[in-house]
């Protein structure tokens, strides 16, 4: 199967898509990279990289159902299971740190 | 007017590996231990993003069930190292 098939109406919107994707999940990272502190840093993947997976999962559906010339839309289930789950690991992330960070100060202060 | 996809997929992949290699210069410099689980968690969404553009880029769907399993157990690694970083323990009695 090669790429220079697929009609005008699913390639152009689809490279649109990926291109915003990429650039969304490259900002994300860089946050990851570069931003001061963890509170900060936690941002960064969370919302970049989510609206990221957003597009490319898009970009997929409509490749997919130019290519298979029917709705194809088993995407749908990354991107509610995404939706459902990424908020989960931020918060137990962001609980964990709170927890470590406040014991850091408890023993620093005891000392 | 194809070769637009072609060269945006490319961007794209180009993209995701530079987001991989930010998580992973986090994943080994990150000062506590909780960055590095952040670093891992955006390795993971990166690397599913690579497999679903690769996806785009051969025409196949083999590579969303890949994608759709590292999903399932990105998130359930993810949520086993964040609980044992607030508890100490994984699974608790």
């Amino acid at each position: 199967m090669m790429m220079s098939e697929y009609p005008l109406w699913a390639s152009l919107p689809a490279s649109v898509l990926l291109i915003a994707g990429g650039v969304l999940a490259l900002i994300g990272s860089a946050g990851l990279l570069r931003l001061p502190n963890f509170y900060a840093r936690m941002h960064g993947p969370t919302m970049g990289n989510t609206l990221g997976l957003g597009c490319v999962l898009l970009a997929s559906m409509l490749v997919a159902s130019a290519q298979g010339e029917r709705l194809v839309f088993q995407e749908l289930l990354i991107a509610v299971f995404v939706v459902l789950t990424s908020p989960i690991t931020a918060l137990l992330l962001m609980q964990a740190a709170l927890y470590r960070d406040r014991m850091e100060r408890r023993t620093a202060s005891t000392e | 007017m194809n070769m637009v996809l072609t060269w945006a997929v490319s961007f794209a992949l180009i993209g995701f590996a530079l987001g991989m290699a930010c998580a992973v210069i986090r994943l080994l410099r990150g000062p506590a231990a909780h960055d590095r689980i952040l670093a891992l968690d955006a390795l993971y969404v990166n690397g599913m993003l690579l497999i679903l553009t690769l996806g785009i880029r051969f025409g196949s769907r083999v590579y969303f069930d890949i994608a759709l399993l590292m999903a399932l157990f990105g998130f359930v690694g993810s949520a086993a190292m964040a609980k044992f970083l607030l508890r100490g323990e994984v699974i608790e009695p």
